[in-house]
């Protein structure tokens, strides 16, 4: 129990970090209220830190989750990559308000302030996905999974002062309310089938099901199957990914970013955990083969079509992310020791330049109103070659362009699924990437090559920290393959089994 | 280790150039790439590997061990060759532009000289990976190249050429994994990337299925660069709205990543495939010649007209390719490098003439021997050397392919191939045609009465005719023509080890063949009797 304990010392950090942001935002000092972002990435670099020193203990011996190792990995980088999802978020909360109260226009007020929430559940919701991959049962499991949704909602409908941010929350609420349905649905009718909640045993129960040469009973698979549709609204995954274009245009660029990324971590663990219950060494029951295969083409076809007819940045790199959903799959569908290893690698990829990507968005402003058609960054380049630049480097990481980062993670994902046998799979995924490089071009191009229209022209780089947030991605898109070794090591050792 | 200095220092010429003045810029560039220049120089005097099949100057680095990857380069002869061809023409071309651009200096040389250490790695990687990185990392400078100082049509062109390539060499990625997972399989769980132990395991112990899909996938990827009959058309528009720097290095260097490609990979690995599929690629490779040299008959736009050409005439350097004899093989490495001097020299003659007078149509222009007469003893020399006169280089690389294409019959006593002499006959005709069109240019642009387009200012900045400079740019590119077209022995002899060495599994295979042939005809004449 205290091994236990233990081991969830990043999240406690994460949580006590949560409750002093609350705290801090509600300080009559602008000071203080003005540190908040600081404070959350304080927390967050704790919490990054502490995990070498928890998983190097004797508590992950006596662990009996699924992975024990898996939170090394996963708690480490997403606690990184949220530090510089926190700075792509700065100056975004209250900035008027806080604007007017510094000039003396207005009184502050702890009601009107929300910047204190916001860093609190964005941390509240970081602790969610730490905690998936701590997951013993199932219960833990969809607790954990709604601990990383539900702040979300909160945080699209407070991340913009306008109607489509509220009408995003609540589609975003209502959908995901649906496939949080369907997910417990799917994990009820796993209890059917096995009479356990307790994943090990799942586990076991099922090996022993296939054993016995009949397969898994019909339970079973219709419960993994509700569970990954319901799974599949997390990640974006087709034929769940409707919701995500309005959702993702309609909230802040920075809020997106990490729609993008956390919600879409826990769904892919949470698959990754189901999918291990069962087991790939025997293959994946052909239902559920055949379900994630289709899923994965048409998130990948669809994705990737879609973002080619928009005219809205943010809507673009909302499809886009859908699609890189679908290039995750194929890394599910090979299955250990690749295919995992490549969707672990992808995820912090993928997490760190689509972030990128979108902080450049979140830097700018159109004379106080935010940039989001795709005409507007059009000579982005001459206002500021360092904003451009990194755009253009976070797309083409995303993209895959050797030698940047993201290549060599879709190089990791392409070998796995080969490796798989699976090479039409990867042969529409190299099609569509080549369908993708229509749109990302176009970024590149608008942002590097175009010259200044009318409407451009008011574009203004005005926050500084998401403009840091940028470069610093795109510093590690360039970098990051150097970490490449080490990394393919770490995360072969996030999915050893226990002893 | 002086392999990786060659190969990093025009990245570290390219990062030094960012802090520099703008006006400084070029005077780096040409510095580091003279530099680079003079290195390869003295490696190639130094050079054990002439002559032999062995690969010199190895440097393995290691990379990713769990999955085999290693920073392994190291060259054979024609890498070698290949590679000077790549340090000569690069400082030339910056040398070249001095005054042709004027916007986003620094970037510009900065883009070239990272270039030269993308198409300088795919010449002498000897790690798939680090291949495919070097291969596809050559688009990007590329792209920006046309696409910030091409011509009008820029944006289109960039995307076309970036999109098609794009797509090729993702599915020849898919590929090299297949091959290397195939390994994988057979060596029981060691991942290796090398280029040696992926050509060895593949040629003899894939089936011939199998080889043929790998063949597709890797076709589809180098025949794009190539580029080969119906997947050419990214190519003329890429050249004319390139800049005349960009179009010298595309046509003289990145169409060459498509052919040595081809000689690298796709003859080692699948010989068995590949003599099957033969005949296909090489009627491909002769609608090309054909069909892109009548499309250059009716061609207005002078560096349209050039770009054309160059389809027509990498159609010799593939059918060189598929000949399989050492002659066919040497005529086709030796029109690499030629068709990268005279085209390259021919961009940048176009290039000249475009700086003075801004446009390239020859309806407009011409006549130009009475007003630039030193540009035209160039103009009609090169287009002499492409057209392939005897006496210069175009000739002997274009009789040699098409030599080997004639004796690659069945019945060949050493080297027997598929082809023959019904295929050279074809090919032969792109040589009338590029003499026809070539000459009837020629004609228009540089003899005749002069015509000058209507509101013609004389340039403030360029004299009338050629400068100094410019003849400097010209005249090494002029003495290699003549002293390849004199002494072509000594390039043949010296790539002659490796290219036995591609070329020995093909005899047995392409036997075997013939023999299963026989056999299938004699079985159903006596199913019929």
């Amino acid at each position: 129990m205290v091994d236990r304990l233990f081991l969830l010392t990043p999240e406690f950090i994460l949580l006590f970090g949560a409750i002093v942001c609350v705290i801090a935002g509600l300080s009559n000092l602008a000071v203080i209220r003005r540190r908040v972002g600081f404070i959350a990435c304080g927390f967050l670099l704790a919490s990054a830190v502490s995990v070498p020193f928890v998983y190097n203990s004797s508590a992950v011996e006596t662990s009996d989750a699924l992975f024990p190792h898996l939170g090394a990995y996963v708690k480490f980088f997403t606690a990184i990559i949220s530090i510089i999802l926190v700075m792509a978020a700065g100056g975004l909360i209250d900035r008027n308000y806080e604007h007017a109260v510094a000039k003396g226009k207005d009184r502050f007020h702890a009601l009107r302030s929300s910047g204190g929430e916001f860093h609190g559940l964005l941390l509240l919701s970081v602790t969610g996905l730490m905690l998936v991959c701590e997951a013993r049962d199932l219960i833990w499991l969809f607790l954990a999974l709604e601990l990383v949704s539900l702040p979300t909602y909160v945080m699209v409908a407070m991340s913009r002062w306008s109607r489509i941010a509220q009408e995003a929350a609540m589609k975003y609420f209502f959908l995901g309310a649906m496939s949080a349905g369907l997910m417990l649905y799917g994990f009820a009718l796993i209890y059917v089938s096995t009479g356990s909640l307790v994943l090990q045993e799942i586990s076991a129960t099922f090996q022993a099901q296939m054993a016995v040469g009949g397969g898994l009973t019909f339970f079973a698979i219709i419960g993994v199957l509700l569970s990954l549709f319901g799974l599949c609204y997390k990640i974006a995954a087709a034929p769940l990914h409707l919701y995500a274009p309005d959702v993702y245009q309609g909230t802040a660029a920075p809020v997106t970013a990490f729609l993008a990324f956390i919600p879409k971590t826990a769904g892919m663990l949470a698959i990754i955990l189901l999918l291990s219950m069962i087991g790939w060494e025997r293959g994946l029951p052909p239902v559920i083969e055949m379900s994630l295969w289709v899923i994965a083409v048409l998130t990948m076809i669809l994705g990737n079509i879609g973002a080619l007819l928009q005219q809205s940045t943010q809507r673009m790199l909302g499809y886009s992310s859908i699609a890189h959903s679908g290039y995750m799959l194929m890394g599910v569908i090979a299955g250990p020791p690749l295919g995992l290893t490549a969707v672990f690698i992808y995820l912090v990829i993928y997490g760190l330049t689509n972030t990128g990507a979108f902080a450049t968005i979140a830097s700018l402003t159109k004379e106080g109103h935010r940039v989001d058609r795709l005409e507007d960054i059009a000579g982005l380049y001459k206002h500021n070659p360092l904003a451009a630049s990194s755009l253009a480097i976070s797309s083409g990481s995303l993209l895959g362009i050797p030698p940047l980062f993201g290549f060599w993670g879709k190089l990791l994902l392409f070998i796995a699924a080969i490796s798989a046998g699976q090479i039409l799979l990867v042969v529409i995924a190299a099609l569509t990437s080549a369908v993708s490089a229509w749109y990302y071009l176009k970024i590149i191009g608008l942002a590097i090559l175009s010259p200044l229209t009318e409407q451009s022209q008011r574009v203004t780089v005005a926050l500084k920290w998401p403009l840091i947030a940028a470069i610093l991605s795109a510093i590690i898109a360039i970098g990051g393959p150097f970490a490449l070794s080490s990394m393919i090591v770490d995360a072969n050792q996030a999915m050893m089994l226990p002893e | 280790m002086s392999l990786w200095l060659l190969l990093l220092l025009p990245l570290v010429g390219a990062c030094c150039i960012f802090p520099a003045r703008a006006p400084l810029a070029k005077w780096i560039a040409l510095g580091t790439s003279m530099i680079v220049f003079v290195m390869s120089i003295i490696m190639a005097v130094q050079f054990q590997c002439w002559g032999t099949s062995g690969i010199c100057l190895r440097s393995p680095m290691p990379w990713i061990n769990s999955l085999g990857l290693t920073l392994d380069i190291g060259v054979d002869s024609v890498g070698m060759l290949l590679v000077l061809l790549t340090t000569l023409l690069t400082p030339i071309c910056i040398w070249g532009s001095f005054t042709a651009v004027s916007k986003r200096r620094r970037e510009y040389y900065a883009w070239l000289l990272i270039l030269e250490t993308a198409m300088l790695g795919v010449f002498t990687a000897q790690d798939l990976i680090l291949f495919y990185v070097c291969f596809e990392l050559t688009l990007v400078p590329m792209f920006f190249l046309i696409a910030i100082y091409g011509g009008d049509n820029r944006a289109h062109a960039s995307v076309k050429f970036f999109i098609y390539t794009f797509t090729g060499s993702l599915i020849a990625l898919a590929g090299f994994v297949y091959v290397a997972w195939q390994y994988q399989v057979a060596s029981f769980g060691t991942w290796s990337f090398a280029i040696s132990d992926l050509t060895a395991f593949a040629s003899t112990q894939m089936t011939s299925t199998e080889q043929a899909w790998v063949l597709l996938a890797l076709l589809s990827g180098f025949a794009v660069k190539i580029p080969v009959f119906p997947v050419h058309t990214w190519l003329p528009l890429a050249h004319t709205e390139a800049p005349t720097a960009g179009s010298v290095i595309l046509a003289g260097v990145l169409l060459k990543l498509g052919t040595f490609g081809v000689y690298r990979f796709v003859l080692p690995m699948v010989p068995e495939a590949l003599v099957v599929y033969t005949p296909l690629i090489a009627v491909l490779a002769i609608i090309g010649i054909l069909y892109a040299a009548l499309i250059c008959w009716v061609q207005d736009d002078i560096k349209k007209l050039v770009a054309y050409s160059s389809v027509s005439h990498l159609g010799f350097c593939v059918l060189g390719l598929v000949a399989l004899n050492p002659i066919g093989l040497e005529g086709s490495v030796l029109y690499m490098l030629n068709h990268g001097l005279s085209t390259g020299a021919l961009f940048f003659l176009i290039g000249m003439m475009y700086e003075r007078y801004h446009t390239r149509d020859m309806n407009v222009i011409g006549g130009l021997a009475k007003k630039m007469p030193v540009w035209s003893v160039f103009m009609v020399f090169f287009v002499l050397s492409s057209v392939g006169l005897p006496g210069l280089n175009g000739f002997v690389s274009e009789f040699m392919c098409l030599i080997g294409t004639f004796i690659s019959t069945p019945d060949a006593e050493s080297y027997p191939g598929v082809l023959g002499p019904c295929y050279a006959a074809f090919a032969a005709l792109g040589m009338v045609l590029a003499a026809m069109y070539l000459l009837i240019m020629v004609g228009k642009v540089v003899f005749g009465p002069l015509r000058e387009p209507e509101h013609h200012h004389e340039h403030h900045v360029l004299s009338t005719d050629l400068s100094a400079r410019e003849i400097g740019v010209l005249a090494p590119l002029a003495a290699l023509c003549i002293w390849i077209g004199v002494q072509p022995t000594i390039l043949t002899d010296a790539m002659r080890g490796s290219i036995e060495g591609v070329l020995a599994p093909y005899p047995a295979i392409v036997e075997q063949l013939e023999l299963q042939e026989e056999v299938a005809i004699v079985v159903e004449e006596e199913q019929n009797g």
